[in-house]
C-alpha cells in the first residue's frame, strides 16, 4: 500500500501543477481579453449602447454592411449570427427580454411570427414606403430588405431549355421520375408550400407534394445541396432560389458552373419571391436608422451587389439577367401568410417527403 | 448544485410541454409519427452501442493484449475520430460520396466517431488488469472459461460499459449526422418542429421522450456494471496480461483497428483538405483564426473545470455511496447529454434570464452549458477511479490526524488520472459543440465551431476548411493526452 502511495504522489503533484499552471495561463488571457473590450466600450461609451442585431443571415454577407454602417453613422453595432429559425426561437424565449433591438430575417415567415406575439414595433412610413408594397409587411411592423425568387435549376450540360418544366407542376410528371432535387425539410420549400396554399388552397397543395413524392424525388437538407447535386449530375432539375447558382459562380467561376435556372411563368403557385426583411424590437434611438440605411439605395446596392438578391426599393436595378421583378407574379398576397408555417410542414411530412 | 444543474433543462422541458395542445392538424401528425422518430431513434442508439461495444473491446484487446505491430501508433490513432466533430465527418463524407443517405451512412459515421469512449477506456482496464484474479478463480476449482469470466471481465465490463453509455447518449442526442445524412430520428424532429416557427412546445415533447430513452440506457448501464465494489491494494504482486502473437492474424486485425480511423478521421480530413484545394474568394484572415483558437481553448477549458468540480462530487458519491437517491442523482447528471444543444441552449436562456439575467450571454452561462451538456462524461470516469481507490486509505488518513478534507485528498490524489481523462472528455467535446454555443456565447466570442458554421451556410465551404482543419487539430491534443496509459489508470 504504502510503495504505491509513495510512488505516485510526486507525479500526480507534477501533474496537477502543469493542469492549474494552464488554467491560470488561460484565465489571463481570457481577462486579458475582456479588458480590451471594455476598453473599447469605454472610448465609444460617452454616447450609447452598441445597437444590438440578431441576424439570420451570413456573416460573411452581412458583417461589411454593418461595417460600413458604424463608419458612416458612428453607430455601434453588436451583431449576434445564428440561423433565421433559431433566433426566433431564440426571441420568442427571450420575451420582452430580449437584449436584440433589430431581427434581421432569412425570411419574411419568421418575421410574420414573430410580429403576431406583438413583439415588433410598427416601423415610420419613411421606412415602410420606401420598399414596393408588395414585398414587405402589410402592418408596418416589419419592412422587407431583398427579393428571391424560387426556381427550377436544371444541369445545362444534360438538358436544353426548352426541355425543362416552366411549371411546378411539370415537374411531377413522369418524364422526371427520380430526376428532381428537393430539400423539403428546408425553410424556403416550407415557405414555397405555404404560398401554394395560400395561392390555391391546402387542397392543391397537398395532391402536388403527393405528386411529388409519388414521383420519387431525391431530398437533401438546404438548397445548395440541391444545386451541388445538379451541378454532379446526381439530379437534373432541383427546386431552389435563384441566387445560391450566382453565388456559386461567384465562388468558382462563371464557366465552371454547369447549373442554369427557369423561373416558374407568371401566377404559377411555384413563382413565389419570398423576401428578407427587418423588425424593430426595442426603443434604441439607432434601431430605425439601422433599418432605413438596409432599404437606403446604399444597403440596397450592397445587396444586389453581393448576393445577387432583387432590391425591393424601386429605381434600384437588379442583377444582371434576372427577369424583372414585376413580372415575377407571385402567388401570395401578403408575405406574413408565410409563417403559417404547421400545416405546410405537416402536408409535407404527410406526403412522406422529408 | 449537480442535480439543480443537470436537472435545470426538464425544468424547463415540462414548463413548455405543458403548453402543448395536442388537437390541431400537426399536432395530429405528430402523435402518429412520434412512435416511427422513436423506434428509429431506438434502433440507431442500440446499432451504434453494440458496434462500438464489440468492436471497441475487441479493437481494446488489440491494442492491450496483443502483439499487433505498432500499437502505440494505432492506439493514438485510434483517439484521432474524437477530434472530429460529427458532423464534419458526415459533410465530408457527403461532399465527396453525395448519394450516402438514411440509417447506414448514420450508423458508420456515428459509429466510428463514438468508438474511442470504448476503446480508450476499456484498453487502459486491460492494460491494468490483474491475471492473479483469475488464478485465484482457477485455485478455487473454476473451469478456465468461468474463470477468465470471474477473474478479469469485472475487471474490463466498467469500463467498456460506461464508455458504451456515453456512444449511445452521443447517438441518441447527434442532430447533425442524421440531418446531414436525411435520417429521420428524434433530434432531426426536434429541429424541424424549431423550424416550424411555432413548434417549440412539441419540440419539447420530443425532447422529454429523449431524456426517457437516455435514462433507460442509464438504468441498462447501471445494471451491467452491478453494485460489487472493487479496489486494488496495490500490494505489486499484480500480473498483467501476457501478450498474445497474432501470426496470420495481424492483417485483419489491423484493418479493424484502421477501418473506424478512417471513417471518422483520415477520410473527412482529406475531404476538408480536398475543400482547401477547391480555394475560395475569402482569404483567411490569420488573426481571426487565432483568435477561434484561443477563444475554442479558453471556453472548453474553463467548461471542462466547471464539470470536473461539479462531477467530483457526484462521481465521488456514487463511487463511495451507493444509495438510491445518490444513485438517481448520478442519472439524474446524464440527462443533459442526451439534449440536443438547442433544447438545453433555450433551457438555459428560460433560465438564466430569470435566475440571472445580469449574467445573460456571458461566458458563465456559456461554461453553464456545456457542463450540462457534458457533465456525464467526467462523472463516470470520476466514478471508476474514485471507486478503484480503497476507502480504507481516507479513513487511515483521518486517523492519523488529518482532517476531513484533506483525507479526501488522498483519494483525490490517487483517483486524479481518471480525473483527468473525465476533464479530457469533456474538453474535447466542449470544443466542437455548435447550437448551444450559437444562442449562449457573449457577442463577439467566435469560437472554431460558430466561425466554421458561419462560413458553411453559404456557397463558401472552402472558406470553412481552415477552421475545421485548426478545430480538428486543437481537438487532437485532448484526444491524444487521453490515449497515454496514465489518463485512465484507474486501478
Amino acid at each position: 500500500m504504502l510503495p504505491r502511495l509513495v510512488r505516485s504522489t510526486p507525479s500526480s503533484r507534477a501533474r496537477l501543477g502543469v493542469l492549474l499552471t494552464t488554467l491560470v495561463a488561460l484565465g489571463t488571457l481570457t481577462a486579458c481579453g475582456s479588458d480590451a473590450e471594455e476598453g473599447d466600450g469605454g472610448t465609444a461609451a460617452g454616447s450609447q449602447e452598441p445597437l444590438v442585431v440578431y441576424v439570420g443571415r451570413d456573416e460573411e454577407l452581412v458583417g461589411p454592411l454593418l461595417d460600413q454602417f458604424t463608419e458612416e453613422t458612428g453607430i455601434e453595432v453588436d451583431a449576434r449570427y445564428a440561423g433565421t429559425t433559431d433566433h426566433l426561437a431564440l426571441l420568442l424565449e427571450e420575451g420582452d427580454q430580449t437584449p436584440a433591438d433589430v431581427f434581421l430575417s432569412q425570411d419574411a415567415g419568421a418575421l410574420g411570427a414573430l410580429s403576431a406575439t406583438g413583439a415588433a414595433r410598427e416601423l415610420p412610413a419613411e421606412i415602410t414606403d420606401a420598399v414596393m408594397a408588395d414585398f414587405t409587411s402589410s402592418d408596418d411592423t416589419w419592412v422587407g430588405v431583398t427579393g428571391r425568387a424560387r426556381v427550377i435549376a436544371y444541369n445545362g450540360e444534360t438538358l436544353e431549355e426548352s426541355q425543362v418544366p416552366t411549371t411546378v407542376d411539370a415537374v411531377t410528371d413522369e418524364e422526371w421520375r427520380g430526376r428532381v432535387g428537393v430539400a423539403p425539410g428546408n425553410a424556403s420549400f416550407q415557405a414555397f408550400v405555404t404560398g401554394f396554399r395560400a395561392a390555391e388552397g391546402d387542397d392543391a397543395a397537398a395532391a402536388w407534394l403527393e405528386a411529388l413524392a409519388a414521383n420519387e424525388p431525391q431530398t437533401f437538407e438546404g438548397n445548395s445541396d440541391v444545386l451541388e447535386a445538379i451541378e454532379n449530375g446526381v439530379v437534373d432539375l432541383g427546386l431552389i432560389n435563384h441566387y445560391y447558382a450566382y453565388q456559386l459562380a461567384g465562388e468558382v467561376g462563371e464557366g465552371n458552373v454547369a447549373t442554369e435556372l427557369v423561373f416558374p411563368e407568371a401566377g404559377d403557385p411555384g413563382a413565389l419571391v419570398n423576401v428578407t426583411g427587418a423588425a424593430v424590437l426595442s426603443d434604441h434611438p439607432d434601431a430605425e436608422e439601422f433599418v432605413a440605411y438596409l432599404v437606403s439605395e446604399e444597403g440596397q446596392r450592397y445587396f444586389v451587389e453581393s448576393t445577387f438578391e432583387y432590391p425591393l426599393v424601386e429605381g434600384i436595378e437588379a442583377p444582371e439577367g434576372l427577369p424583372a421583378l414585376a413580372d415575377l407574379e407571385g402567388p401570395v398576397e401578403d408575405l406574413a401568410d408565410l409563417a403559417d408555417l404547421e400545416t405546410s410542414i405537416a402536408l409535407i411530412d404527410e406526403a412522406g417527403l422529408s | 448544485m449537480a442535480a439543480a444543474c443537470a436537472l435545470s433543462p426538464l425544468v424547463y422541458l415540462l414548463v413548455r410541454t405543458s403548453e402543448v395542445g395536442l388537437d390541431g392538424v400537426a399536432d395530429t401528425l405528430l402523435r402518429e409519427r412520434l412512435a416511427g422518430w422513436t423506434a428509429a431513434s431506438a434502433v440507431l442508439v442500440a446499432a451504434v452501442v453494440l458496434t462500438c461495444l464489440v468492436a471497441g473491446t475487441l479493437t481494446a484487446w488489440l491494442l492491450a493484449a496483443t502483439r499487433l505491430p505498432g500499437r502505440r501508433l494505432w492506439l493514438v490513432a485510434s483517439a484521432l475520430p474524437l477530434a472530429v466533430p460529427s458532423y464534419v465527418a458526415a459533410f465530408s463524407w457527403l461532399d465527396t460520396l453525395p448519394g450516402l443517405q438514411g440509417f447506414w451512412p448514420t450508423w458508420a459515421v456515428l459509429s466510428a466517431a463514438c468508438l474511442p469512449y470504448v476503446v480508450l477506456p476499456t484498453t487502459a482496464a486491460l492494460r491494468g488488469a490483474d491475471l492473479t484474479l483469475v488464478e485465484v478463480a482457477r485455485a478455487a476449482g473454476e473451469g478456465p472459461v468461468r474463470a477468465w469470466r470471474r477473474g478479469l471481465v469485472p475487471q474490463v465490463l466498467p469500463a467498456a460499459a460506461a464508455g458504451a453509455l456515453l456512444a449511445g447518449l452521443y447517438a441518441l442526442a447527434d442532430f447533425g449526422t442524421p440531418a446531414l445524412m436525411r435520417h429521420e430520428v428524434l433530434p432531426f424532429a426536434i429541429q424541424r418542429q424549431y423550424g416550424s416557427f411555432l413548434g417549440r412546445e412539441r419540440a419539447a415533447l420530443l425532447a422529454l421522450v429523449l431524456v426517457a430513452m437516455a435514462l433507460l440506457m442509464v438504468l441498462l448501464e447501471r445494471r451491467a456494471r452491478g453494485n460489487a465494489q472493487r479496489w486494488s491494494t496495490g500490494t505489486g504482486a499484480r500480473r498483467a496480461l501476457r501478450p498474445v502473437a497474432l501470426g496470420a492474424w495481424a492483417v485483419p486485425a489491423m484493418l479493424l483497428v484502421a477501418l473506424p480511423v478512417v471513417v471518422g478521421a483520415v477520410w473527412p480530413v482529406v475531404g476538408l483538405f480536398r475543400r482547401l484545394a477547391l480555394g475560395t474568394r475569402r482569404m483567411l484572415d490569420l488573426r481571426e483564426l487565432l483568435d477561434a483558437v484561443v477563444a475554442t481553448a479558453a471556453v472548453s477549458v474553463a467548461a471542462g473545470t466547471a464539470a470536473l468540480l461539479l462531477a467530483g462530487f457526484v462521481g465521488t458519491l456514487a463511487a463511495r455511496h451507493g444509495g438510491r437517491l445518490v444513485g438517481t442523482l448520478e442519472s439524474a447528471s446524464f440527462a443533459g447529454h442526451a439534449l440536443p444543444g438547442i433544447v438545453v441552449g433555450l433551457s438555459l436562456v428560460y433560465l438564466s434570464l430569470r435566475v440571472v439575467p445580469g449574467l445573460y450571454q456571458s461566458v458563465a452561462v456559456l461554461a453553464f452549458a456545456y457542463v450540462v451538456l457534458f457533465l456525464p462524461k467526467a462523472v463516470g470516469s470520476v466514478r471508476t477511479s474514485v471507486a478503484a481507490v480503497p476507502p480504507v486509505l481516507a479513513q487511515v488518513a483521518g486517523t492519523l490526524g488529518r482532517s476531513r478534507a484533506r483525507a479526501g485528498l488522498v483519494t483525490a490524489r490517487l483517483a486524479l488520472p481518471g480525473v483527468t481523462a473525465g476533464f479530457l472528455l469533456v474538453v474535447v467535446t466542449a470544443m466542437k459543440e455548435l447550437p448551444a454555443t450559437l444562442l449562449l456565447r457573449p457577442s463577439g466570442l467566435d469560437t472554431l465551431a460558430t466561425e466554421m458554421w458561419s462560413r458553411t451556410s453559404s456557397a463558401a465551404q472552402g472558406a470553412a476548411a481552415p477552421y475545421a482543419l485548426a478545430l480538428v487539430l486543437l481537438a487532437s491534443v485532448p484526444a491524444f493526452l487521453l490515449t497515454r496509459p496514465t489518463s485512465w489508470d484507474a486501478r
